[in-house]
């Protein structure tokens, strides 16, 4: 496919720093990594360490002070190219209460494309088409206030979708949901990862989250500490506690029972792997 | 709890005045008004009560609402009575209240303007009663758009009530979390001089504004990033439908007031 490897948001030596917040240390230096079409990074990092500034930089609502951000290789400080920016990298926000725009669902969905500016029958179509895509037929009449905190969450998401974006980047998008909100959040961007090829970076606390990732990305202090596939960085376990995180509970697991001489691999991610391996080691004794 | 909280006036209904596009029933509400003010005749003023209890039978609005809507005329009735009624010469002296005379003129005056009153609130009242405030406010900040070449931020305004509606039962719902929140910490609403209640009330107050200004920070923030900006074209998807219904409405409101123009009715 043409352009599948084409980069859809590049960082060029980005430094970003909050003015007047009389921190000596910029919130973010240097960062350089770009994301390819179709790709799903995780983006881990302690408290501070510049997750949500990272993600604003790329949906141009913060500028970086030095260095450059392109979107589709459009610059993030072209002012007059900003809808398109904004439009093929939609953002979704932690809590799910204080992104809805519109009285009811129907509307916020119509918010983006109405921001576009577009005709109003291409926006009754693709309302009408997104709904129909994340199963959201039923809430179009629905005010806002009466949603679930997993379906606002969807909502929004649709919101992004309906403006037919390249890339989605959301912060914490489950931090404020139930068991069920999360998984059925989750189902959503992994599918539409999968399905249309929609790249997805998605900041996280839950390392279970992040090993779903194609690639995760570890920033600590501003700085990038690891980028690579889930597998290499979640299962580098040294790395993580230096920064104060954590990995997976059966990557946890797993390094524990190697510490007491059960002879574990040392790339077990989830609870799947790990219990295969513990019977393929009860199976050999 | 936040189910109950009714906006504004509404009843939702689908009824073909439900349907119609919020800029045509202002424009046709608007040219109503003026149609009533033509008319000079009783008759008149029946076949346009008849009208108005017509067009509520087709909307579906219950009885009760219209009685709760007339319940304030009721009060400037009873004063225009007063003063029509005593103040006004002419026609036959009916009664004489020592030196005040209440003459047939005056009575009629009276019972007209006060007609024409409560035919013209039925008629405000049944677009209020069916139409969203979100749809009103927006085809008011139509009417008003030409104000925009003077510096008025009408389209502002317009969003700025809209997103007002939207959060009044997210700002409820809030409200009763902070309420139990105090209560549990022994906190007392209810007892006490109303100083002193209107002083327990602070604790509710202060994180109450705290958090809509938080939310209001990160909802402006979603905003942009989903494309808003301040003075940037925008299209809107609802309310901007114009059907056959609409234009009907229209022409059948300009017809009546050329034939009232024309009989003198």
């Amino acid at each position: 496919m043409a352009g599948q490897s084409a980069a859809i948001i590049e960082s060029k030596d980005a430094y970003f720093s909050y003015s007047g917040d009389g921190e000596p240390s910029p919130a973010l230096s240097g960062i350089n990594f770009s994301v390819k079409r179709g790709e799903y990074v995780a983006l881990i990092g302690p408290n501070g360490s510049g997750k949500t500034t990272l993600l604003k930089l790329f949906n141009a609502l913060l500028i970086p002070s030095n260095g450059e951000v392109l979107v589709k290789g459009i610059s993030t400080t072209e002012e007059d190219k900003l809808p398109e920016v904004r439009r093929s990298c939609g953002m979704i926000f932690q809590n799910p209460d204080n992104q809805l725009v519109a009285t009811t669902v129907e509307e916020d969905l119509a918010f983006g494309l109405e921001n576009l500016a577009l005709p109003v029958s291409v926006i009754r179509k693709r309302v009408k088409a997104t709904a129909a895509l994340l199963g959201l037929e039923m809430l179009l009449k629905q005010p806002p206030h009466l949603l679930s905190g997993g379906e606002k969450q969807r909502v929004a998401i649709a919101g992004v979708l309906a403006m037919e974006p390249d890339c989605i980047l959301m912060d914490e998008p489950t931090a404020m949901l139930d068991p069920a909100g999360r998984h059925s959040v989750l189902n959503t961007v992994h599918a539409l990862n999968r399905n249309r090829g929609i790249a997805v970076i998605h900041v996280t606390h839950f390392p279970e989250e992040a090993a779903l990732a194609g690639r995760v990305l570890a920033l600590n202090e501003g700085r990038v500490v690891a980028d690579g596939a889930a597998k290499k960085v979640l299962t580098d376990l040294d790395l993580l506690h230096k920064i104060g995180l954590q990995g997976t509970t059966a990557g946890e697991l797993a390094a524990l029972l190697r510490l007491g001489g059960c002879p574990l691999p040392s790339h077990i991610l989830n609870n799947r792997e790990l219990v295969d391996n513990i019977c393929t080691l009860a199976q050999n004794n | 709890m936040a189910r109950s909280i009714t906006m504004g006036q509404y009843i939702p209904g689908v009824s073909i005045i439900h349907q119609l596009n919020p800029r045509f029933k202002l424009l046709t509400l608007v040219l109503i008004l003026a149609l009533l003010f033509l008319l000079e005749t009783f008759g008149a003023l029946v076949v346009s009560l008849g009208m108005a209890l017509a067009l509520f039978a087709m909307a579906g609005v219950p009885f009760k609402y219209l009685l709760r809507g007339l319940r304030p005329v009721l009060y400037i009735s009873i004063f225009a009575l007063i003063i029509y009624f005593f103040f006004t010469s002419g026609g036959v002296v009916l009664f004489r209240i020592g030196f005040l005379t209440v003459e047939s003129e005056g009575g009629e005056q009276g019972i007209f303007i006060i007609a024409r009153l409560v035919v013209l609130v039925l008629f405000s009242l049944l677009v209020t009663l069916t139409t969203t405030p979100l749809s009103l406010t927006h085809g008011m900040a139509y009417f008003l758009s030409p104000l925009q070449r003077l510096g008025l931020p009408t389209e502002e305004v317009a969003m700025i009530m809209a997103v007002a509606l939207r959060f009044i039962p997210t700002l409820m719902e809030e409200s009763q979390r902070l309420m139990r929140a105090q209560l549990a910490r022994g906190a007392d609403f209810e007892t006490g001089s109303i100083f002193k209640r209107a002083r327990n009330l602070v604790p509710l107050i202060v994180p109450l504004f705290v958090s809509a200004f938080r939310r209001a920070d990160e909802l402006a923030i979603a905003m942009e990033a989903r494309g808003f900006r301040i003075g940037a074209k925008r299209t809107r998807m609802q309310d901007d439908l114009i059907t056959f219904k609409d234009w009907a409405a229209l022409v059948i409101t300009l017809a009546l007031i050329v034939l009232v123009l024309i009989f003198n009715l």
